[in-house]
């Protein structure tokens, strides 16, 4: 008896189940960083375990492509993770996203055209897959903008032109014309007429990726890569409605969950709408900001001088920026802080929602040059504490720190939550140079009586301030 | 009950249990989560795997078509989950040189 006839529906569909169940408590296990690990290896175990039980599927006639399909990706994949620098992580995981839209639109594709023979096809079928292919592709294009906008290979900040809304209007709705003439042309019996729109579709929706990324600026891209990452989860869910299959509509879900919170979490600290995110062209134009530029002097300190002022602190709290990245300081980050931490003085982390080119993307830096991770604290669990803070050392960040967001109710920024840096003690602004963050807004803080600005490379201000410890040290 | 109801069903309670599960996840582990969801949504790659096996093979259309599909969903899904191990693994509490 063939090993296959053992493989029933049911049985398969229990096998399934027990993917789901292991990626669920993979999930689940991702809420601490002791269990997280092992998360993600059951959540691993899941996929494998879905991946054996589908080879055994009655439809799968050959395996000589799956096997060499499997091979190729598993080495490519591989590779990617194994060699991607942490820095390069929102670009990676954009990029990822962005395959897994692909595979569902090619899925999505096959599908139609191996369903066309089974006419009049079910309604909501032809629907699902429709959607599935749309959003599949969207993903697909806009992931890859996003991720070549992240590694800079396109401008980053917002490109915008003439109509560029209604463009995107006639694309979505075009988009959706095209699906109901699909539709009535099948259920008309004229196939060559529905494939040839099929395609189009396909091109429509590519575009259409393109166009809603490209006017997005790079320091919003983690709301993007957020998005679309919700988005390739609910074309799984889709492809799971065309395939009736549970399984992947439960998975497809999660994914798509987990896209949308993170979304709602990096608007929500932005104080700004996902449509303004989306359309808004944020940071294009530098408008002045309004009301009144702020003024006064700028003070300026040596990485030795503020080496000493560090000398004789006694709380030290450090907000990391996409600066940090861009500059790769998290290693002598680390050298440093456990240079004070050797002299007795505190030192803790304070991370923006919003820092860095997606969420956690500082943790993750730090998590690499060995911060131990309990002494990285939330906005919300540290904005209180800067006022008992000797010095705040700000490392690439800009925006997330600017007063102005609670001062100033003509700033673009207004209402956003920022760090409350400036009730520390003494603040060191370092930066490259007195160039605006990316929302082109100049910062108050700059001007304030407590701030030093200490210019130059991230990392090489650090290595000053190591420097400038151990000499008075010695 | 029909099929279709069922899987709605299916649909809004995994919402659910969605917005449940990842809201317990610390903004610490925000780009791991996103990694490894990431992986996860690579479960077309079960779609992938049908459409390949198909029987026409090399010469059909839906073969070429199930290998790239096949190739594009296994990058996501080793991608995702070598990335993300690579990532959780350097989450360490105690300071170690």
């Amino acid at each position: 008896m063939d090993i296959k006839s053992y493989f029933t529906p049911d049985v398969i569909g229990a096998v399934y189940l027990i993917a789901v169940i292991l990626f669920v408590v993979g999930l689940k296990q991702l809420s601490h960083p002791r269990t997280a690990r092992n998360g993600n290896l059951l959540s691993s175990l899941g996929m494998l375990i879905g991946i054996v039980a589908t080879l055994f599927d009655k439809d799968i006639l050959r395996y000589d492509v799956i096997v060499a399909g499997i091979l190729l990706g598993a080495v490519i994949g591989t590779w990617m993770a194994k060699t991607v620098q942490m820095t390069g992580m929102p670009q990676m995981v954009a990029l990822l996203n962005g395959f897994g839209g692909l595979a569902s639109y090619i899925v999505g594709t096959s599908e139609y055209f191996s369903r066309q023979t089974q006419l009049p096809g079910d309604l909501f079928n032809y629907a699902t897959v429709i959607l599935s292919i749309i959003i599949g592709m969207i993903t697909f294009s806009g992931s890859v903008i996003a991720a070549l906008k992240l590694q800079e290979v396109i401008d980053g900040k917002p490109i915008l032109f003439f109509g560029q809304k209604t463009l995107n209007a006639l694309l979505g709705i075009g988009a959706f014309v095209l699906s109901v003439l699909i539709i009535l042309n099948i259920q008309n019996g004229e196939l060559a007429n529905a494939e040839k729109m099929f395609v189009g579709l396909g091109v429509l929706a590519f575009v259409l990726g393109i166009t809603l990324v490209i006017p997005i600026g790079g320091a919003d891209m983690p709301v993007v890569v957020s998005l679309l990452n919700s988005y390739s989860g609910i074309a799984v869910a889709m492809t799971g409605f065309v395939l009736s299959n549970s399984a992947l509509i439960v998975v497809g879900t999660l994914v798509g969950a987990s896209g949308i919170i993170l979304t709602m979490i990096m608007t929500k600290a932005m104080n700004r709408s996902l449509l303004n995110v989306l359309f808004g062209g944020f940071g294009a134009t530098v408008s002045g900001g309004g009301g009144i530029a702020p003024t006064g002097t700028i003070k300026s300190a040596s990485p030795e001088e503020a080496g000493m002022i560090l000398d004789t602190a006694e709380s030290v709290i450090i907000v990391p920026g996409y600066g940090m990245a861009v500059s790769q300081a998290q290693h002598v980050v680390k050298k440093l802080t456990e240079y004070l931490q050797k002299k007795g003085k505190t030192v803790s982390f304070a991370i923006h929602p919003v820092a860095g080119r997606m969420p956690g993307h500082m943790n993750v830096l730090l998590a690499e040059a060995g911060v131990s991770y309990d002494i990285l604290y939330d906005m919300d669990q540290i904005n209180d504490q800067f006022s008992n803070t000797d010095v705040v050392i700000i490392i690439g960040a800009n925006d997330v720190v600017n007063p102005a967001a609670k001062t100033n109710p003509q700033s673009p920024i207004y209402g956003m939550p920022v760090l409350n840096v400036e009730e520390a003690r003494t603040v060191f602004m370092l930066k490259r140079s007195m160039n605006p963050g990316f929302a082109g807004i100049d910062n108050e803080l700059f001007y304030k009586n407590n701030t030093l600005m200490v210019f130059g490379d991230a990392k090489k201000t650090v290595e000053g301030f190591l420097a400038s410890l151990e000499e008075l040290d010695k | 009950m029909s099929e279709l109801m069922l899987t709605f069903y299916v649909f809004i309670i995994a919402t659910f249990l969605g917005f449940e599960l990842i809201s317990k996840v610390p903004p610490t582990l925000h780009t791991p989560l996103m990694s490894g969801s990431n992986a996860i949504s690579g479960v077309t790659i079960l779609g992938a795997l049908v459409v390949a096996g198909y029987g026409e093979g090399w010469t059909s259309l839906t073969g070429i078509l199930g290998f790239f599909a096949v190739v594009f969903a296994t990058i996501n899904v080793f991608g995702g989950y070598v990335v993300t191990d690579r990532m959780l693994q350097m989450f360490k509490r105690k300071k170690q040189d």
